[in-house]
């Protein structure tokens, strides 16, 4: 495929005014862009923002309010999927477009021409995967894929269609460093094959190297369009949030005793589809921040199960909280013994949606604040006095923006529940608090300020894991690095002696104990 | 005629109306829609199915009033749960209530007519071979067609370009609806076969099993469907030998109960649902098999975003 010489000076794609309204609120307003053939246009902004609104509009999978889409100078009306792939629009999603059950062949299948035969699609994979450097096995199935393979196949399936604009949604939320740069490769041959790429991120660095213009978007609408390599960080973060996001600051303390003791722990799978832990080892003293990165999917749900006591192990032994052992007890008894827990799930498992923020906090520390919360007798009456300014106390400290005095915990924004649930458990000054994604599909704001009270918490004398894959997090707030790849826990190592290549890696599942020709083979690789 | 051949005769015949209806149920749940109205389509199907044979003389009048009368009933399901988003699980089980009672109503006045058996169709050659011949190739048309189904859904889901599709709006109804594919009109297709197959089986039991009309007469066969489907992981061929089981274990038991063997009557009448449970049980103790066949969106409602 080659750029033709209209295609240069009439931009590809071309939106104007385009709305989308859901009821009154406005997801996108007057959004205007413009894609060249040819180009890495960066599509930035927060959770939030309208990114994805906005590529649902371009993909037919929503129908704008308002305002116009221009593709190859005529005025279209997306209708469905299908008649984007027609028009030769590409999408590889963030979330939810694969089929699990499903093989890799069937599901590059589902969205093709009916009139291609299923051999004829595994062949054309194969070769199509084989020239961008994405291999693929068309007959295994997806729930046995990593999420960078998972990502392969959302590559391909848009690959064989041929387009001429490809929109990625955040595609390396999920991958190592070293995943990411070969989707940068891939990337960079499509755009020399005169293919345009529409790329959704809300990482600047990767934006400023990959990107040759990119759009800001803000609560809906365009704050800006640059050149992202004229830019700093800084300015792009800007744009994107609108002010100056606060530093964290971090000052290290002496660690003291030690909190949390896993010793040489294996756990198998529960589910078919879970992951066995291997010889789980760790310690955390108290004012550490441990840190534990990782891809998705590698067994971070499963470690987190094992720490607060959701899923408990018989070996009593193997897991202790302030020296005593807690193997067997659930996570009310570990709660009693001053650790709190903060789950990755914030709606149906950290906070239960439909109750109001009082309930939520009752409910997670009616065991461990008893004596305050509720009263004696048979029936343990509540006391919502003290519930109540429990709640508010929770909310002023960590900054909840809500509308009424006690709003149902479904009613606020993620990053404000999640500041609360936070908050929640900070307020016991627990001595050890164990947090999965604490800050995942949080705005900007909310994040550095959860960050912040993980740090003082940690200065405070308080022992912290907090598992994540944002590795920008990871180098904000540890003191102590370990990786979890596959189920199997790396040593930990202290956060300034490790780089990012380092921990990727790591991520990827190359080990200390492995030869030094294999970290070389991944460098190549 | 031997005795092992008319034992084994009268295994199809009771066999045959759980394996229609369950492999329609199939197809049903493959979508993702739980429909768990089978017991009332089924004898809304078996109404009609007496009604039209004996308005019109002919049996197959009759088959082709039970398969639309079990349709159409199904249908009132579908736009309740797929086009107003009602629960399924209510509504199915209101469906069956009303089934139930709306064929007492329809049946009133054919009660103890007698009904017109539908005839044998022999295969020439093949119902000549010895055993084998009268058992399988001097059968009903709706024995022909319940083989037929089962082939024919097997190949349909794991061959066919619509069958992968149908699967894949079970397996996940976002993501099929964000590949383009039509969530709202394959589920209602889906319901539509499910109904139409309970309305068959229904039609078997009253133009073949019993040729007559009695109320209530699906006798709870809907509801041992329904778990026939969970057992056997949603794949035809396992409903298929479940149905089947079940038919062979439920005559032999009553086979047993005539000869008096000193087994208290209820143990054995409870041998089928008991030895059809452990069986499926044991064959599908295989996790991650049954996980990759179970429709993980099934019974969840589907609002596609406008």
């Amino acid at each position: 495929m080659t750029l033709s010489e209209d295609a240069v000076a009439m931009p590809l794609l071309s939106v104007r005014g385009l709305t989308k309204l859901f009821g009154s609120f406005a997801a996108c307003s007057h959004i205007d862009l413009d894609i060249a053939g040819g180009e890495i246009h960066a599509l930035l902004g927060e959770n939030g923002a309208g990114k994805s609104t906005l590529v649902k509009m371009l993909f037919g999978v929503l129908q704008p309010s308002a305002g116009q889409i221009v593709w190859q100078g005529k005025t279209v009306t997306i209708g469905s999927p299908g008649e984007a792939r027609k028009l030769g629009v590409g999408m590889v999603f963030q979330h939810f477009s694969l089929f699990e059950a499903l093989t890799v062949g069937e599901n590059i299948a589902l969205s093709l021409d009916p009139k291609i035969s299923l051999a004829q699609i595994s062949d054309e994979a194969a070769s199509l995967s084989k020239a961008y450097g994405l291999p693929l096995d068309p007959k295994a199935h997806v729930a046995d894929l990593s999420v960078g393979e998972r990502q392969r196949i959302e590559i391909v399936r848009a690959l064989l269609q041929n387009p001429k604009l490809i929109i990625l949604d955040e595609p390396t939320s999920v991958l190592t460093p070293q995943e990411a740069d070969r989707l940068f490769e891939t990337l960079f041959k499509l755009r020399d094959e005169g293919r345009s790429v529409l790329y959704i991120s809300h990482r600047l660095e990767e934006v400023r190297r990959i990107c040759d213009r990119a759009t800001v978007l803000r609560h809906g609408k365009v704050t800006g369009a640059c050149d992202p390599r004229q830019e700093t960080p800084a300015s792009l973060a800007r744009m994107m949030v609108g002010s100056d996001i606060a530093e964290v600051h971090r000052e290290s303390v002496q660690p003291g005793e030690v909190r949390l003791d896993v010793a040489d722990l294996s756990v198998p799978a529960s589910t078919p589809f879970g992951v066995s832990l291997k010889n789980i080892t760790m310690k955390v003293r108290a004012g550490e921040i441990l840190a534990i990165a990782g891809v998705a999917g590698n067994g971070q749900g499963e470690l987190f199960d094992i720490l607060s006591g959701e899923h408990t192990v018989p070996e009593n032994d193997a897991v202790q909280i302030r020296g005593r052992a807690v193997g067997e007890i659930g996570i009310n008894g570990r709660r009693l013994m001053g650790a709190s827990f903060v789950p990755e799930e914030r709606h149906g498992h950290g906070a239960v949606t439909g109750m109001p923020l009082s309930d939520n906090l009752l409910l997670a520390r009616n065991q461990s604040d008893r004596r305050a919360f509720l009263g004696g007798g048979l029936f343990s009456i509540i006391r919502h006095a003290s519930v109540r300014s429990a709640t508010q106390r929770v909310c002023a400290e960590m900054d909840v923006r809500k509308s009424g005095e006690d709003p149902a915990a479904g009613a606020l924004s993620g990053g404000n529940l999640q500041k609360f649930i936070v908050g929640r458990e900070l307020d016991r000054q627990p001595a050890l608090l164990v947090v999965n994604q604490p800050t995942w599909g949080v705005d900007a704001g909310a994040a550095s300020r959860i960050r912040q009270a993980l740090i003082d918490l940690a200065r405070a004398g308080s022992a912290v894991v907090v598992i994540s894959q944002d590795l920008d997090e990871i180098f904000e707030v540890a003191t102590n690095i370990a990786v979890i790849s596959e189920g199997q826990l790396s040593d930990p190592y202290p956060a300034g002696t490790l780089t990012m290549e380092r921990i990727g890696l790591l991520m990827g599942g190359v080990h200390e104990r492995h030869s030094g020709s294999e970290v070389a083979h991944a460098h190549r690789a | 005629m031997s005795m092992f051949e008319a034992i084994l005769l009268t295994v199809i015949t009771a066999s045959t109306p759980l394996v229609i209806a369950a492999i329609g149920e199939l197809v049903t749940e493959r979508s993702g829609v739980l429909n768990l109205g089978v017991e009332g389509m089924m004898i809304m199907g078996a109404v009609a199915a007496f009604a039209g044979a004996q308005m019109s003389g002919s049996p197959y009048i009759g088959i082709v009033s039970g398969i639309a009368g079990g349709a159409i009933f199904s249908l009132l399901f579908a736009f309740l749960t797929l086009t107003l988003v009602a629960n399924q699980v209510a509504t199915g089980l209101a469906l069956t209530l009303l089934g139930l009672g709306a064929s007492g109503m329809i049946g009133e006045s054919y009660v103890s007519i007698p009904g017109i058996r539908l005839g044998n169709i022999p295969i020439p050659l093949l119902s000549d071979i010895p055993v084998i011949g009268p058992v399988l190739f001097r059968q009903d048309l709706i024995f022909y067609l319940s083989i037929a189904l089962v082939i024919g859904v097997n190949w349909f889901l794991f061959r066919s370009r619509a069958g992968l599709k149908l699967r894949a709006i079970g397996d996940s109804h976002g993501s099929a609806h964000a590949l383009g594919i039509k969530v709202i009109r394959t589920r209602y297709l889906a319901v539509m076969f499910g109904g139409a197959c309970a309305g068959l089986a229904g039609a078997q039991l009253s133009l073949v099993y019993t040729p007559q009309w009695v109320e209530n007469m699906s006798a709870g066969r809907g509801w041992i469907t329904l778990a026939l489907v969970v057992f056997a992981s949603w794949r035809p061929w396992r409903v298929f030998a479940g149905g089947y089981l079940f038919g062979a274990v439920t005559i032999l038991q009553l086979h047993a109960q005539a000869l008096g063997l000193g087994i208290p009557s209820q143990f054995l009448s409870m041998l089928p649902y008991a030895a059809t449970i452990v069986v499926l049980v044991i064959i599908s103790h295989n996790r991650r098999t049954t996980l990759m066949n179970t429709p993980a969106s099934l019974g969840k409602a589907f609002v596609p975003e406008r």
